[in-house]
């Protein structure tokens, strides 16, 4: 029985999934790329940041990782849709909104 | 546990990026800081009224939810998360389940405020342990901008056009929050989104961990819908709370306590200025609307501080 997101494809035939069509894992959205919404492209100079992630809740798409040493990394641009919310709250100016050329 | 904004980014998220909400909306930023209040080792049911929420979150087969998650109707997610955890006690009294597990409903001010209210007001008086958290945004935005009970005073929305007929919604916007309190219920609070999240964190986990039904009432802009640029959110909540149109504060066992004080209390027009939705009521000749939101604000906030002693 299929009950994995990746599995329901076009071909899959009435019988093969649950019953309520249940899928059983959670976050499936995860392989969804959001990314290519942007029009706006967050970038930011490390020379500037100061960690102190105020940028990091204020993400509405969880594109603003904060690593285990605590330290925000680079922006996840498959998620990132480009609002500027985060450029707009950083008190460092370290995030710029450039034009995403494709 | 005193609040510390890094230690609170490194919990992980219990919600995932790639669901379809507008760039800039306020509602996934709601979720994912009440989310990780949630204690890590803690598991959660998740329930959402139909919303902007539910049906970008939910496409299937794709759901942006780590926690178990159900959507029944507008109506019915009070209801819904009711049975869920009338559920769990039982199967915890059989012995049957053995880990902490947390209920927590999400709505918009759509299901919250009007559709939903009566089985969220059942739920309340029949006491089940869970957290109502209602994202609002002050109009049905997911069906393109209709007004809701929430809807303040004024604003204009697709079904309350600003123009010479009507100038905007005709009615207040509705006090949820302090109806919530009426309930009896043993925590609620009034939050949004302020500078390093410490409000509505520390909030959410005194909702989430105080036993009985308990509501937060967040402020989640839309920029769609309010009509300013996405990348000024938090410049609108700020707004909203130095204007005293959303004042930040809790109820415990009925008693209310004013979270933030304004330093000087700024005139409705910061607030209503950044918004579309409220450009009309610049223009020469309808100042009164200004001066009558400013009149309804200040008389909101001294009842407030009444009830809060000060
Ligand atoms: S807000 Fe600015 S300075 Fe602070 S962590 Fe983010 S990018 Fe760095
Ligand atoms: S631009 Fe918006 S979506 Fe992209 S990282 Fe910043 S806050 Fe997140």
């Amino acid at each position: 029985m299929t009950h994995l997101a990746k599995d329901m494809t076009p071909d899959v035939k009435w019988r093969d999934i649950t019953p309520g069509c249940n899928i059983f894992e959670g976050g499936t959205s995860a392989s969804v790329q959001t990314g290519d919404w942007r029009v706006l492209k967050p970038v930011i100079d490390w020379d500037k940041c100061r960690q102190c992630l105020l940028c990091a809740p204020v993400c509405p798409d969880m594109s603003i990782p904060v690593g285990k040493d605590g330290k925000r990394g680079e922006f996840d641009y498959f998620y990132c849709k480009g609002c500027g919310v985060c450029a707009n709250v950083c008190p460092f100016d370290a995030i710029t909104m450039v034009k995403d050329e494709k | 546990m005193a609040y510390n904004l890094k230690e609170n980014l490194m919990k992980e998220d219990r919600f995932s990026g790639g669901h379809r909400m507008c760039a800039g909306c306020g509602s996934p930023i709601a979720v994912r800081t009440v989310l990780r209040a949630l204690d890590p080792e803690d598991k959660a049911v998740v329930c959402s009224a139909t919303s902007c929420l539910e049906v970008s979150t939910f496409m299937y087969p794709y759901n942006a939810w780590k926690d178990s998650f159900i959507h029944n109707a507008f109506e019915n997610a009070a209801a819904t998360i009711s049975g869920v955890e009338a559920a769990y006690n039982l199967m915890k009294k059989k012995g049957k389940i053995d880990e902490t597990w947390k209920f927590i409903t999400f709505g918009g001010d759509g299901g919250t405020y009007d559709i939903g209210f009566q089985s969220l007001s059942g739920a309340f008086e029949r006491g089940h342990d869970f957290v109502y958290v209602c994202y609002d945004n002050e109009a049905y935005m997911n069906t393109g901008i209709q007004r809701s009970s929430s809807t303040p005073h004024f604003a204009d929305t697709t079904t309350t056009p600003a123009g010479t007929v009507i100038p905007g919604k005709l009615q207040q916007k509705k006090n949820l929050t302090r109806i919530m309190v009426a309930h009896g219920s043993p925590y609620v609070a009034q939050t949004t989104f302020i500078g390093n999240f410490r409000d509505i964190t520390e909030k959410a986990h005194k909702a989430i961990y105080t036993k009985g039904p308990c509501f937060l009432n967040v402020m989640a802009p839309c920029p769609r819908g309010w009509r300013y640029p996405t990348e000024k959110l938090m410049e609108v909540t700020k707004a909203a709370v130095e204007t005293c149109v959303w004042p930040l504060y809790e109820v415990i066992e009925g008693k209310y306590v004013l979270n933030y004080m304004p330093k000087n209390k700024l005139p409705v027009e910061e607030y209503l200025r950044l918004q579309g939705r409220f450009a009309h009521m610049f223009k020469p000749g309808n100042e009164w609307m200004i001066e009558q939101v400013q009149q309804e604000v200040d008389k909101n906030w001294e009842d407030l501080l009444k009830l809060c002693n000060m």
